[in-house]
C-alpha cells in the first residue's frame, strides 16, 4: 500500500478504522476537531456510528453503551475535554469495557491555551479519573507510530478488558507527515460476546449484567486482578526508544513531540564529542523501567528531563527509576510555548558543561 | 387471568423500602417488556440512586450508567445494536439535575430508545435531599423549611419541558397512586416499547411515585398526599403521540 500525506488527528481516526473502530462519539474541542469530522463523514462509509455528543461526558457515556454491545468504539478531545470525561473513563474501567480514549494534549491548566504542550502526563498515567484504577497510555512521536499504536490498541483493550489511552500533543496532531497505513480489519463481534452484552446470533437470551456496582469483597477482588494487570504490563508491554544509551554519561528522556527535539539535540552532541544519549517512552504507562535500571551508574552523570510541561511532570517517574543514582536535570516549556531545536541543543550543552565542571 | 410475579423480575426479595412505588414502577415495566414480547430481548440501562437496585431485581440484559448519563450510554448501545428493546428507568435527581444534557441530547436527537422517568420528588437513596422536582414547600433534608422558590426555584415539569423539542413522538405523565393510574401507566409503557420496536423513536413515560421514608408518611398516607398535591402540581396525560392512530 502507498504511502499517504496526512494530519496527524487523521492518522489516528483512518487507522482506527482499519482497527475495526465503528462507533465515534465526540465534542468539539481545539486542537483535536479533525477527528470528530473524519469520523463522521467516514464512519457511515463502513457501516459505523458517528454521533457528535452534545458534551463531552455524554461522549464518553456513549462509547461505554457502544463498547459494553461489543463494538470498537473510542472518542477524543483535548485536556480540559478529558477532565470532563474522567468520569466516564473510570465507570469503563469499573466495569471492565474496552474502549480507546485519544487526548491530543494543549496548554494548561484551565482553558489553558490551544497550543501544544504535554501538560496531560500526570492525568494521563496516574488518574484518569476517580478511583486508582489505571490505563495503558501510547505516546507516538511520529504519525506512523500514531498510526501503528492505535491499529493496535484495542487488542490491548479488549485483551485487559480496559481502556486505553493515547496522548498526542496538538503539535504531532496537526502537522503532516508520511504513513502507511495497515489493511483493513473487519470487526467480529462474537469473539468479545462471551462478556458484552453483543448477542450472537445463536444465543435466545443471556442474562448477562455490566454493572459498575459491585459488594465490596468483589469489589477489593476486581482490585487485586487490577494490580496484578498493571504487573503484567510492566512485564510484557513496555514499548521504548533507546537512542545511544550504551556510553552515554548524560541521557536525554522525553516522549511525543519532545522526543524529536531531544533526538536531534543527542545527534548534534554526539558529532560534537558528547556521550548522550535519549530515552524515549513510547508506553508512559507501563514505564521503561529496565532501560533506566540496565544502566551503568558508575558512569552516568545526569538525565535530563525535556518536557513542554511546567512543572515538570513525567520527573517522579524518572525519580521512581534512577532513584538518587544519578542526578535529574530539567529542560522544560510549557503554556503551549513548541521546543526550538537551536535551544534544547544548547540547554543541553549548558546543563553537560555546569554538570561536568569542564566541558566534557 | 393468573396474577403472578413477572419472569423478567428475579425471584428474590425486594430491597425497596416498604410500601415504596419503585416496586411497583419496576414490575409495571416487566410486564408491559413480556406484553410488548420482548421478554427475551430487553437491554435494562440502570442509573444511579434507589433504582440501581434493578441490577438485583431485573432479570435480562442490563448495562449500569454513571449518575444522569443513562440516556448517553442508551445511546450508544441501542445505536450499535438497533434489535434490542432499550430502556432506561431513572429517578428525578438522576434524570432532571445531573442528566439534564443527556435526556435533552437524546430526546432532541429522538433515539430510538424508551426512558421512564420516576419522579417520585426527591432523592431517596442518599436520604431525602431537594430534587428539582420537590414541590414548592416540601421539606428535605436540605430544605428543612420547605422549598423556597426564590432561592431554589420551582419544580422542573420533564414532559412540558421535553414537549418542547420536535422529535420525541410518545410523551406521558402518568400517576401510580390509584389503580386506574397504574394500567394507565402500564398501556403507555406497552406502547412505547412498541413504538421503539416498530415504526420508532423517542418516548418518554413520567411515573409519579411515593418515597414514605422521606416524605416521612405511611405508604397510605403517601397515596392521599399525592393526590392533593404531586398530581396538582404534575398534572397527568399525553403531551405527545406522534402515533396516535398506529399505535394502541
Amino acid at each position: 500500500m502507498a504511502k499517504e500525506l496526512v494530519n496527524g488527528c487523521i492518522a489516528i481516526a483512518e487507522s482506527a478504522v482499519r482497527a475495526g473502530c465503528r462507533f465515534f462519539a465526540g465534542y468539539p474541542i481545539t486542537p483535536q476537531n479533525h477527528i470528530p469530522e473524519y469520523f463522521s463523514h467516514r464512519l457511515p462509509e463502513v457501516g459505523g456510528v458517528f454521533v457528535q455528543g452534545e458534551s463531552e461526558v455524554a461522549s464518553i457515556n456513549m462509547v461505554y453503551g457502544a463498547a459494553a454491545g461489543g463494538t470498537r468504539a473510542m472518542t477524543s478531545s483535548s485536556g480540559p475535554g478529558i477532565s470532563l470525561k474522567a468520569e466516564g473513563i473510570s465507570y469503563l474501567a469499573g466495569t471492565q469495557i474496552p474502549a480507546v480514549i485519544v487526548n491530543i494534549s494543549r496548554g494548561g491548566p484551565g482553558l489553558g491555551s490551544i497550543q501544544p504542550a504535554q501538560q496531560d502526563y500526570l492525568q494521563a498515567t496516574k488518574a484518569l479519573g476517580h478511583g486508582g484504577f489505571k490505563t495503558i497510555v501510547f505516546a507516538p512521536a511520529t504519525l506512523q507510530e500514531a498510526v501503528d499504536l492505535t491499529y493496535s490498541a484495542w487488542d490491548y483493550a479488549e485483551r485487559d478488558r480496559n481502556p486505553v489511552f493515547i496522548l498526542m500533543d496538538g503539535c504531532l496532531g496537526n502537522m503532516m507527515e508520511t504513513v502507511k497505513f495497515p489493511e483493513m480489519k473487519e470487526p467480529d463481534r462474537n469473539s468479545t460476546s462471551k462478556w458484552n452484552l453483543y448477542r450472537a446470533k445463536d444465543v435466545k437470551r443471556s442474562d448477562r449484567v455490566l454493572s459498575p456496582y459491585f459488594p465490596d469483597a468483589i469489589l477489593e477482588m476486581q482490585n487485586k486482578s487490577r494490580n496484578a494487570m498493571m504487573k503484567r504490563w510492566a512485564e510484557n508491554d513496555v514499548k521504548v526508544e533507546e537512542f545511544m544509551i550504551d556510553d552515554a554519561e548524560f541521557i536525554a528522556v522525553a516522549y511525543g513531540i519532545a522526543a524529536r527535539s531531544a533526538k536531534e539535540a543527542v545527534i548534534c552532541l554526539r558529532k560534537e564529542g558528547y556521550k548522550i544519549g535519549l530515552i524515549r517512552p513510547i508506553t508512559l504507562n507501563p514505564f521503561p523501567s529496565k532501560s533506566f535500571n540496565k544502566l551503568d551508574y558508575s558512569k552516568v552523570k545526569g538525565f535530563i528531563d525535556t518536557e513542554l510541561a511546567i512543572p515538570a511532570q513525567m520527573r517522579i517517574d524518572i525519580q521512581a527509576e534512577v532513584l538518587g543514582r544519578a542526578p535529574i536535570y530539567e529542560y522544560c516549556r510549557s503554556g503551549g510555548i513548541l521546543f526550538d531545536d537551536e535551544a534544547v541543543y544548547s540547554n543541553y550543552k549548558k546543563i553537560i558543561t555546569e554538570a561536568s565542571g569542564n566541558g566534557i | 387471568m393468573e396474577y403472578k410475579r413477572p419472569d423478567t423480575l428475579k425471584k428474590t426479595p425486594s430491597g425497596f423500602c416498604p410500601g415504596c412505588m419503585h416496586s411497583l414502577a419496576t414490575k409495571l415495566i416487566a410486564e408491559a417488556v413480556e406484553e410488548a414480547g420482548q421478554k427475551e430481548n430487553s437491554v435494562h440501562i440502570v442509573p444511579v440512586g434507589c433504582a440501581t437496585l434493578n441490577l438485583v431485581y431485573w432479570q435480562g440484559d442490563i448495562l449500569g450508567a454513571a449518575h444522569g448519563r443513562a440516556p448517553a450510554v442508551a445511546t450508544g448501545f441501542k445505536r450499535t445494536n438497533p434489535d434490542r428493546l432499550v430502556f432506561t428507568y431513572q429517578g428525578d435527581g438522576d434524570l432532571a439535575a445531573i442528566g439534564l444534557a443527556e435526556i435533552i441530547g437524546a430526546a432532541n436527537r429522538g433515539e430510538n430508545f424508551t426512558v421512564v422517568f420516576f419522579n417520585n420528588q426527591t432523592y431517596g437513596m442518599t436520604g431525602g435531599q431537594m430534587a428539582p422536582t420537590t414541590l414548592i414547600g416540601q421539606k428535605t433534608t436540605t430544605t428543612i423549611y420547605g422549598r423556597d422558590p426564590a432561592k431554589e426555584g420551582y419544580p422542573m415539569k420533564m414532559c412540558e419541558l421535553l414537549s418542547t423539542l420536535e422529535a420525541p413522538v410518545f410523551i406521558a405523565r402518568y400517576a401510580l397512586n390509584t389503580p386506574k393510574g397504574c394500567t394507565d401507566a402500564k398501556k403507555g409503557l406497552k406502547k412505547a416499547f412498541d413504538i421503539q420496536m416498530g415504526k420508532g423513536g423517542f418516548c418518554f413515560i413520567e411515573l409519579l411515585g411515593n418515597c414514605p421514608t422521606n416524605w416521612h408518611l405511611t405508604p397510605l398516607e403517601t397515596l392521599d398526599y399525592m393526590e392533593n398535591n404531586t398530581v396538582k402540581y404534575f398534572k397527568p396525560g399525553i403531551f405527545r403521540d406522534k402515533y396516535k392512530d398506529e399505535v394502541k
